[in-house]
C-alpha cells in the first residue's frame, strides 16, 4: 500500500477500499458516505470504526441519530467483529442522540452546543480518534429551522476537524443531489457514494469515490459485497497487464492431450477456453484438469453455474475421476450458484473473493456462457476480462468453458478469444447415425501443438484421445472408424494371402530351374569327360600308329637295302 | 393546577442566548405562574454528562419535567405566549 505524499490516511479495514484510495480515508478529516436506504452506509461506517479500534489503536465514537446502540451491536454481531467486547473495553463508545420532534417546540434562537458538549465529553472519555455520525440528517426532521441547523452542522464538521477526528458522516441520497440536505457542501475532503441498483430483478451494490482531495483515486464504480464477512470492495479494474509469466507446464489430466502440446500441458497461469456444444464434454475436461491439479498437490477451485457439487462428483465418478476425495481433503473447493442468483458484478465479486480467500492454482468457471442471461455482452466481457486479469496477476491457471450453440463455432458470445491463451474446441458430430466427440486444439499460445482433430472417448479410467485416423474420405470417428479399420484389416489379410501364393509359385519355379540347371551341368560334365577320353584315345592311337610305322620301317630295312 | 411546574433549563455557559433564555423564563414564570413553578438551571459546560442523560441536543433547552409527559422547548423563549401554550399552563 503506497501513501500519497501530503495526506495521512486512516485505513478502513474494508477489503479493497484501502487499496483503491491508497491507504484509506483522509485522517483527521470528515468523509461523507452517502447512498440510498439499505446500501450499506452504516456498515461501512461501523467497519471503519471497529477496524480502527481493534487494529490501529484508534478508539471510536459512534454517534447514532437513528438506531439504538443495542440494535447496532446486534446488527454487526453476525459479522463476528466482537463489537460488544470493544464496547466493554471502552475502545468504542456509542452516543445515542435521539430527537423526537413531537415533544419539541422551538421558540426563539438556539444552537446545538449541547451536541458539541456531548460529543466532546464522549470523545474525551475514550480518547477517540475516529467518529461516525449516522445519520446526522435526521436532525433536519427534528428541527424546523434549517438555517440554524446548516450553520451548526458546518460548525460541527469544522470542530471535528480541529480536534483531528477522522470522521465518517453518512447521508441519505437525495433527488438529484448526493444527499437530501446537501451535506456534500460541507465536506470538501472526501465523498463516497454507495449505490444499490436493481437491473433485471438482480441487485448490484456499487461504490464510487466522488471526490477525494489530495489523492489520486479510481473514478470507476466498483462493485462491493456485503455478506457474512462484512464489507468488501473489488478494485479489479485497477489491474494491468504486468503479470508474471510462467514457463512451467501444468498437466491437463489427459495424457494424450498433454502429448498434443509439445512439452506436456499448458503454461501455468494461462487462460484456457474450452468451447463446445451441449454434451461435448466440457465439464469432464474441466474435471480432468482439476483432478490433475489436485493430484499434483495443488489446490483447485470449481465455479459451477449448472451443477451442484454432489452432482458433479457423481457424474465425474462415472469417468473414473474422483473429485469427492479432493473436496474432502480440502484441495478442491466447489462453488455453485445459479447465474441469475446474483448480478454480474456480484458474481465477479464473489468469484474474486472466493479465489482470494482459497488461493487455488487452478480455477474452472463452468460455463462462462451462463452469464449471457444476466447482463449484456459488453458487461459480460468486461467482467470476464477482470477475472482473467485477476487470475493472471496471481499466476492462477484459468479454465473457462463456453457453451456454443453452433457446431464448431469459432467465436464466443463475449468475444473472449483474444483474452485466452489456449482454446480447446470440442465437437460432437453426427455421422452415420451416431455422435462422436472430437477435440481440436485451436490455439495454444507459446506452445507448439498438434493440428489434428482427435476423437476422444470417456471410459471408467478417464478421458482418452484416440490416435488420429484418416480414412480415404477424411478423418473418421466412431463406428465408421471401426468399420474402416476392419475393412483395412480384411484387405491386408487378402493381400497377404495373394502374396503367399505368388511366393510359393516363384519358389517352385526357382526349384525347377535349379533342377534343370543341375541336369545340364551333369550333361556338361559328361560331355567334357567324353571329350577328354576322346583326346586321350586319339593321342594313344597316334603313338601306336607311329610306333607301328617305325617297326615296319625297321623290318623293311632288315630285308633289303633301299 | 395542584402540581407545581418543575422546569429545568439547560444552558451552556454565559452565551447571549443562554442569558436571554434565563431572563425570559424568569419573567414568564413570575408574570404568569407566580408560586406554581420550580426552576433549575443546569450549565452543561460544567456538567456535560447531563446532556446525554436528558438527551439534550440544542441549547438553550427548557424541559418540563413535571407534570408528565416531558416536554421540551428549545430557543431563547423570546415569545412568552408560545412558551405558555407549550407548557400548557391553564389547559390542564
Amino acid at each position: 500500500m503506497t501513501r500519497a505524499a501530503g495526506i495521512d490516511k486512516s485505513p478502513t479495514g474494508i477489503e479493497g477500499f484501502d487499496e483503491l484510495t491508497l491507504g484509506g480515508l483522509p485522517a483527521g478529516r470528515p468523509t461523507l458516505v452517502c447512498g440510498t436506504a439499505g446500501c450499506g452506509k452504516t456498515l461501512f461506517a461501523s467497519t471503519f470504526l471497529i477496524h480502527g479500534a481493534r487494529d490501529h489503536d484508534e478508539p471510536g465514537l459512534f454517534v447514532t441519530f437513528e438506531e439504538r446502540p443495542s440494535d447496532l451491536v446486534a446488527n454487526v454481531a453476525s459479522l463476528g467483529f466482537g463489537l460488544d467486547d470493544l464496547v466493554a473495553r471502552q475502545r468504542i463508545a456509542f452516543e445515542y442522540v435521539q430527537v423526537d420532534p413531537s415533544e419539541l417546540a422551538e421558540i426563539g434562537e438556539y444552537d446545538l452546543e449541547a451536541l458539541f458538549l456531548r460529543l466532546g465529553a464522549a470523545i474525551d472519555e475514550i480518547g477517540a480518534k475516529r467518529v461516525v455520525l449516522d445519520t446526522i440528517e435526521s436532525l433536519f426532521s427534528a428541527f424546523s429551522n434549517p438555517a440554524i441547523l446548516r450553520a451548526e452542522i458546518r460548525r460541527l464538521f469544522d470542530w471535528l476537524k480541529d480536534r483531528g477526528m477522522t470522521t465518517v458522516i453518512t447521508g441519505e441520497r437525495g433527488d438529484g443531489a448526493l444527499t437530501r440536505q446537501g451535506l456534500e457542501e460541507y465536506v470538501s475532503d472526501c465523498v463516497i457514494l454507495l449505490d444499490h441498483r436493481v437491473q433485471n430483478q438482480v441487485s448490484t451494490r456499487r461504490l464510487r469515490i466522488v471526490k477525494y482531495r489530495g489523492t489520486s483515486h479510481g473514478t470507476n464504480e466498483y462493485p462491493f459485497l456485503i455478506d457474512e464477512d462484512g464489507f468488501s470492495v473489488l478494485p479489479v479494474s485497477a489491474l494491468g497487464l504486468d503479470h508474471v509469466v510462467h514457463e512451467e507446464r501444468i498437466s491437463t489430466g489427459v495424457p494424450d492431450l498433454d502429448a498434443m502440446l509439445s512439452g506436456g500441458g499448458f503454461h501455468r497461469g494461462s487462460s484456457i477456453l474450452v468451447s463446445g456444444v451441449a454434451g461435448s464434454g466440457k465439464s469432464s475436461l474441466g474435471a480432468s484438469f482439476v483432478n490433475a491439479t489436485c493430484a499434483a498437490g495443488e489446490r483447485a477451485m470449481y465455479f459451477s453455474f449448472e451443477e451442484s457439487a454432489s452432482q458433479m462428483v457423481r457424474n465425474m465418478r462415472s469417468i473414473g475421476i474422483d473429485l469427492g476425495r479432493w473436496i474432502d481433503t480440502g484441495a478442491l473447493r466447489h462453488v455453485s450458484n445459479r447465474p441469475t442468483f446474483y448480478s454480474l458484478e456480484m458474481h465477479l465479486a464473489v468469484i474474486l473473493r472466493e479465489i482470494a480467500t482459497f488461493r487455488p492454482s487452478l480455477v474452472v468457471i463452468d460455463p462462462i456462457s451462463a452469464f449471457g442471461t444476466s447482463g449484456d455482452l459488453t458487461e459480460v466481457q468486461a467482467m470476464l476480462l477482470r477475472v482473467v486479469d485477476f487470475l493472471k496477476a496471481n499466476g492462477i491457471t484459468g479454465l473457462f468453458t463456453h457453451l456454443s450453440h453452433v457446431q464448431g463455432q469459432i467465436a464466443t458470445d463475449g468475444g473472449l478469444s483474444s483474452l485466452m491463451d489456449g482454446w480447446i474446441l470440442l465437437l460432437n458430430r453426427e455421422a452415420n447415425g451416431e455422435f462422436n466427440r472430437e477435440l481440436y486444439l485451436l490455439k495454444a499460445r507459446g506452445i507448439r501443438h498438434s493440428n489434428q482433430v482427435r476423437e476422444f472417448v470417456f471410459d471408467e479410467s478417464g478421458i482418452h484421445l484416440l490416435p488420429p485416423f484418416l480414412g480415404e474420405a477424411g478423418a473418421l470417428t466412431g463406428s465408421a472408424r471401426r468399420a474402416e479399420e476392419a475393412r483395412l484389416r480384411r484387405e491386408a489379410a487378402r493381400h497377404r494371402a495373394v502374396a503367399e501364393t505368388m511366393r510359393q509359385d516363384l519358389l517352385q519355379k526357382q526349384a525347377q530351374a535349379r533342377a534343370q540347371l543341375d541336369l545340364l551341368q551333369a550333361e556338361l560334365a559328361g560331355a567334357a569327360a567324353a571329350l577328354e577320353r576322346l583326346d586321350a584315345d586319339e593321342s594313344l592311337n597316334r603313338q601306336q600308329a607311329d610306333e607301328d610305322l617305325r617297326i615296319m620301317r625297321e623290318s623293311r630295312a632288315g630285308q633289303g637295302a633301299d | 393546577m395542584d402540581e407545581p411546574l418543575k422546569l429545568t433549563l439547560f444552558v451552556a455557559g454565559q452565551t447571549p442566548k443562554s442569558l436571554a433564555a434565563i431572563r425570559n423564563l424568569k419573567t414568564i414564570c413570575e408574570t404568569h405562574l407566580a408560586g406554581k413553578y420550580l426552576i433549575e438551571v443546569i450549565d452543561l459546560k460544567e456538567h456535560p454528562r447531563l446532556a446525554r442523560e436528558h438527551n439534550i441536543v440544542a441549547i438553550p433547552t427548557l424541559v418540563r419535567q413535571l407534570p408528565v409527559p416531558i416536554r421540551k422547548i428549545i430557543g431563547d423563549l423570546s415569545d412568552s405566549e408560545k412558551v405558555l401554550i407549550h407548557l400548557k399552563v391553564g389547559s390542564e
